[in-house]
């Protein structure tokens, strides 16, 4: 029976009227049970951002229908933000690349030729050819990849097996790097062990709040509605917000907090300064668990070796001394009250608050920072610095007392962390530097010992350095848009790009702003258009089946790495003596190795269905044999389970097809919600208290750092500060959600926030373009002086999700030394009448 | 059908009749139709200092210099077979909303008044007045955090402020309610514009459509009370209770409470701390 939708809502009301009078009429029933089934339901966690809220995707005749927030899902119980709503149509962009594309003339590849449709066989064909080339050349340290916190945790997985295994390179980094890195950083230094001790249930259990460089209002939309009803509805709670302008958090804000940049550095050390003055901290908390340390200061900025700022400095590195309790007490003084309030710009009254709420035992306080504390040259010591407060007063590690790092990609933690595909890292917090990582990690991928470099390879920047000083040159960019994303492109992404010794190929679903600058574009399958897993901010491991075939030709990154391992025979790419030590690989191709090593291929191809008996495609099990992703999971899951740093323990790849995720360490089915806590974590003794066990001695380390000042501050000429990062609307470079016309329309261009007085000063209006510029570059944009973000004289701020006006032409691309994570929140610009 | 047309012929010729003479001079025979052209459209909004809409037709002389001068091409001229004044400008709100400059070009080109000259702010204009007519459907009433409408709001907070209640569906979540605020809404439209719904569920409307009254016969004692800075008449006293030790009563809300600790860890004597020894704590 055809119904038109005319039909069905007259039967489905004519069915309605005959139910109320008590009568059954033939045929409408089946009719309407008709209809609705052939829309197929299944979940699939959101594809943006790092909160991890749960979908419904329904799917209709090969293509995503409609989808629904989870009600059952315990992140957002149904809901979703506006990016969310309209997760249905970001696969649906009207230029969707179907083709691989090869920049040729004359039917052959030419570094300057135009884009022309090949096959995947020549596409491969052509990329080997360079990678071989390269490794000949140059060597292992010649070839690299840009990966993404955006991969699928197998996808992750695959990549660094084939470039730190495979091809011997640790040039692996994924676009985490310009997102979180700072965050790791000090999770190791103070903890030992990446990733919060807390989880989100801490937005229910805690008294106050406490902002430090995160809009969550914008960024983390259901989170924040989470913190919102816990401030609404439990009597005494408080919001305090600091940032260097006025964003929608401060709308909620008890205590709103505008601080000159960078001098966050000095606020937390004041407030250690007051808890200590004050002998508010917890002394049996300190005896038991910390010790106290500081850190070498004035490192420099993560710039070029030759950049005067370099030669300037006097220290290297982040090697921790142990000091006394005195001694820090000490270290902290300086940061009085009238000190931190006149460099900081920050009333008094403000930060006297603040460091109170601190300061008081029987308030339950959770810190929440994203890039405003990440991106910073300093991100390593301002995350530290936070920590120190919580650890002086013993607020962690226990439902409600929780600093906590927020993400931003839907698998910065899944993926890029817990996989470690950094230049420095393993599965699992191992690291190459350490020979018993590697040994393990040779182990568990059955290679001969030696394989794994333990030099850690080019970072995010670095690799832009590299391209453009040639010493990087078979490129392979996948599932993110690094030329609009990464800092100073002038002077730095794109001559690297387009430097003729290199070969760039960028894997991606649209023509990104990174795809046009390379030589090989590859099309690919996006989300549901592949089996997947992610992993979220609270440790939640999330996976979903693939829903619908993705368009064309296109592929899933999985299927790219793993194929592209076939085109290279062992002796192309590992030494002799290494061979020599496994000599059962000789002949065998990176393929046969790395994943049809026994472990990977050991799940035999199958049917995947859910409960209800629905069955769902999988077009990697279909192409290999084997059940790919499954095998790679469990591969992975050794590393969790019996590796050298305890509690990363996850559950069985079979399990997260039930469950709406789980929060890792999993140990016997069960998730952990609160680490390192007697009760609360199972690697924590009776007995034990409190237990810091990523650390050899069980203690978390208190590091004192001091305030120094930013890479690039304002002066006579570049009189503005910049500050750059997102909106609601759009997610990261809005290639998916630029795409979808009602976003599009919500928030079309990127404008710049400016103060009226700056603008006027300069003789522009709202809604004036103007020039900015920097002393890297410049683009013109229109003046917004109204609006959600309210900037202090001085200052403006330019969201980066918009292709036309890319902001990082006029970034510059400082980093914190430690972390090696891009300052987008600072530099110097001007602003003139365009 | 053959009525339409009929209708939309006679409208142009009256239309154009008072567009050559720049007087609206209307024939006895025709004041039905005058009457019907009259009546703006709901979804079309005048520009900003158009006041009144038979004061504004009665000096708008059709000359379309506000039209030209209109940075954005939000303004149009009303066309013969739209169902109002021909040559009259006029916007709609989804398609292209008042961008709201701050000079006012618009304004300033009006050589009749028509557009009162006196606007000099931007903000004072009142061009409609934005409603929140599907509740069923916006978003926001459903806890989702689309709020779009909000965030583009040129008078953030001012025109439309988000209305925080909690959710009882979800138990953990916010409702983020918009309200529109008359007291500042200029009628621009940006909201209806961006209102990510397939159909619009906020719209700005001539604002004798949007507003309610009030009963002339009532106040509401609280916004009375916050006008004239303090109680209209003699505050009350201050109340005196029968408690047991360690409680306190708070009449204006939260009732019977037990006294609260001093919300700092230490006492006001700085010396408290000073002379504590490390072992106690």
């Amino acid at each position: 029976m055809k119904l038109s939708r005319r039909n069905f809502i007259k039967s489905n009301a004519i069915a309605a009227t005959a139910a109320a009078a008590g009568v059954t009429i033939p045929g409408i029933k089946t009719a309407i049970a008709k209809t609705n089934s052939k829309i197929r339901w299944d979940k699939a966690p959101c594809r943006f951002c790092g909160t991890g809220c749960s979908v419904l995707v329904g799917t209709k005749d090969g293509r995503v229908v409609a989808t629904q927030g989870d009600p059952d899902a315990p992140v957002n119980r149904g809901l979703n933000c506006i990016k969310g709503y309209f997760l249905s149509k970001i696969m649906y962009g009207k230029d969707r690349l179907t083709k691989p594309l090869l920049r040729m003339s004359n039917g052959k590849y030419d570094k300057n030729g135009s884009f022309t449709e090949i096959s995947w066989d020549q596409a491969f064909d052509v990329m080997a050819e360079k990678w071989k080339e390269a490794l000949k050349k140059k060597g292992p340290t010649s070839v690299g990849m840009f990966g993404s916190g955006q991969w699928t945790v197998w996808e992750g997985y695959a990549a660094s097996k084939l470039f730190k295994a495979g091809f011997r390179s640790n040039n692996l980094d994924p676009n985490a790097r310009h997102c979180m890195a700072s965050a790791v950083g000090a999770f190791m230094r103070g903890f030992g062990s990446d990733e919060p001790m807390g989880c989100y249930d801490d937005l229910e259990h805690a008294d106050a709040f406490v902002l430090w460089g995160a809009n969550m209002a914008e960024m983390h939309p259901i989170l924040w509605s989470r913190l919102s009803d816990t401030r609404l509805t439990k009597e005494g709670s408080e919001v305090h917000v600091l940032s260097t302008f006025e964003h929608r958090c401060f709308d909620l804000a008890d205590n709103g907090m505008i601080f000159v940049p960078q001098t966050d550095l000095a606020i937390l050390n004041y407030i250690a300064n007051y808890i200590i003055q004050n002998k508010a901290y917890n002394q049996k908390f300190i005896d038991k668990n910390v010790n106290f340390t500081k850190t070498v200061t004035d490192i420099g900025y993560g710039l070029r070796p030759e950049h005067p700022l370099e030669k300037k400095k006097t220290g290297t590195g982040g090697k921790l001394t142990k000091i006394s309790f005195d001694e820090y007490a000490m270290s902290v003084s300086k940061y009085t009250l009238e000190y931190t309030a006149e460099l900081s710009g920050v009333p008094k009254e403000n930060l006297l608050r603040l460091a109170k709420l601190y300061a008081d035992p029987d308030k339950k306080i959770s810190s929440y920072w994203t890039m405003g504390f990440n991106q910073h040259t300093r991100g390593v010591w301002a995350n530290g610095l936070l920590y120190n407060v919580h650890l002086l007063m013993g607020k962690i590690s226990e439902p409600g007392n929780s600093p906590f790092s927020l993400t931003g990609q839907p698998s910065a933690c899944g993926t890029a962390r817990e996989v470690g595909t950094f230049a420095h890292r393993l599965p699992a917090d191992l690291v190459v530097k350490n020979k018993a990582h590697r040994d393990f990690s040779e182990k568990v991928w059955q290679l001969p010992e030696g394989t794994i470099p333990a030099k850690p390879g080019y970072h995010a920047v670095l690799q832009n350095r590299m391209l453009k000083d040639g010493k990087l040159n078979a490129y392979w960019v996948m599932c993110n848009n690094n030329m609009q994303a990464a800092p100073n492109m002038n002077e730095e992404g794109l001559p690297g790009y387009r430097n003729p010794e290199n070969f760039i190929v960028v894997s991606d679903p649209y023509p990104t702003v990174t795809a046009q600058a390379a030589d090989l574009i590859l099309p690919t399958a996006m989300w549901t258009e592949k089996e997947g897993a992610y992993g979220n901010a609270e440790r939640r491991t999330q996976f979903w089946r693939e829903q619908v075939s993705a368009p064309g030709e296109s592929k899933s990154d999985l299927w790219q790495l793993v194929e592209f391992s076939k085109r290279f025979k062992v002796e192309e790419v590992w030494p002799a003596e290494l061979i020599a030590k496994k000599p059962e690989y000789k002949g065998k191709t990176l393929f046969d190795i790395l994943y049809r090593n026994g472990e990977v291929d050991k799940y035999p191809k199958q049917t995947v269905t859910d409960s209800d008996g629905n069955t769902y495609g999988n077009h990697e099990m279909e192409d290999f044999g084997f059940y790919l992703q499954k095998g790679l999971y469990e591969e992975y899951r050794i590393f969790g389970i019996k590796g050298p740093k305890k509690g990363h323990d996850l559950g069985e790849f079979d399990t997260y097809h039930k469950v709406r995720g789980l929060r890792w360490p999993v140990v016997n089915g069960k998730e952990t919600l609160w680490r390192y806590r007697e009760g609360y974590d199972p690697f924590v003794k009776k007995g034990e208290g409190v237990q810091f066990y990523g650390k050899p001695d069980g203690k978390a380390n208190i590091i004192f750092a001091p305030f120094e000042p930013a890479a690039e501050s304002p002066d006579g000429v570049y009189d503005l500060w910049l500050s750059t990062g997102r909106v609601l609307e759009h997610w990261h470079s809005g290639s998916m959600t630029r795409r979808v016309p009602e976003l599009y329309r919500a928030f079309p261009d990127a404008v710049m926030f400016m103060h009226p007085n700056d603008a006027k000063k300069r003789g522009l209006r709202r809604g004036m373009t103007a020039k900015v510029s920097s002393r890297r570059g410049d683009i013109t944009l229109r003046v917004e002086t109204r609006g959600r973000n309210r900037t202090p004289e001085g200052l403006v701020f330019i969201p980066w999700f918009d292709a036309g006006r890319l902001v990082n032409k006029l970034t510059l691309d400082a980093t914190d030394p430690l972390s090696k994570e891009t300052d987008y929140k600072k530099c110097a610009v001007k602003v003139e009448k365009a | 059908m053959i009525q339409g047309k009929r209708s939309s012929r006679r409208q142009f010729l009256a239309d154009s009749a008072r567009t050559a003479s720049g007087v609206a001079l209307l024939a006895l025979g025709l004041g039905f139709y005058a009457k019907q052209v009259q009546s703006l459209p709901a979804t079309a909004i005048r520009p900003p200092g158009a006041g009144g809409e038979k004061d504004f037709l009665s000096s708008c002389v059709r000359c379309g210099l506000c039209v030209r001068d209109c940075p954005y091409d939000t303004l149009k001229l009303s066309q013969p077979g739209d169902a109002f004044a021909v040559g009259t400008p006029y916007f709609e709100a989804r398609t292209i909303p008042c961008e709201m400059c701050e000079d006012i070009p618009c304004v300033k080109a009006c050589p009749t008044n028509a557009l009162d000259k006196s606007l000099d702010n931007i903000d004072d204009a009142r061009m409609g007045l934005a409603v929140l007519l599907d509740q069923e459907n916006c978003l926001n009433f459903q806890g989702l955090r689309c709020d779009v409408c909000y965030r583009v709001c040129p008078l953030i907070d001012k025109a439309i402020s988000l209305d925080l209640q909690h959710n009882r569906r979800s138990g953990k979540h916010t409702l983020f309610i918009p309200v529109v605020h008359s007291d500042f809404c200029t009628g621009c439209g940006k909201c209806e514009q961006a209102c990510v719904l397939e159909e619009a569920a906020i719209k700005v409307l001539p604002t004798h459509l949007a507003k309610g009254q009030l009963g002339k016969h009532y106040r509401l004692g609280w916004e009375e009370k916050r006008k004239a800075g303090g109680s209209l008449v003699t505050p009350d006293e201050q109340h005196k209770y029968n408690l047991p030790e360690g409680m306190d009563y708070d009449y204006e809300g939260q009732g019977l409470i037990k006294e609260k600790k001093d919300n700092v860890p230490f006492s006001s004597n700085p010396l408290d701390s000073l002379n504590r020894n490390a072992e106690q704590r």
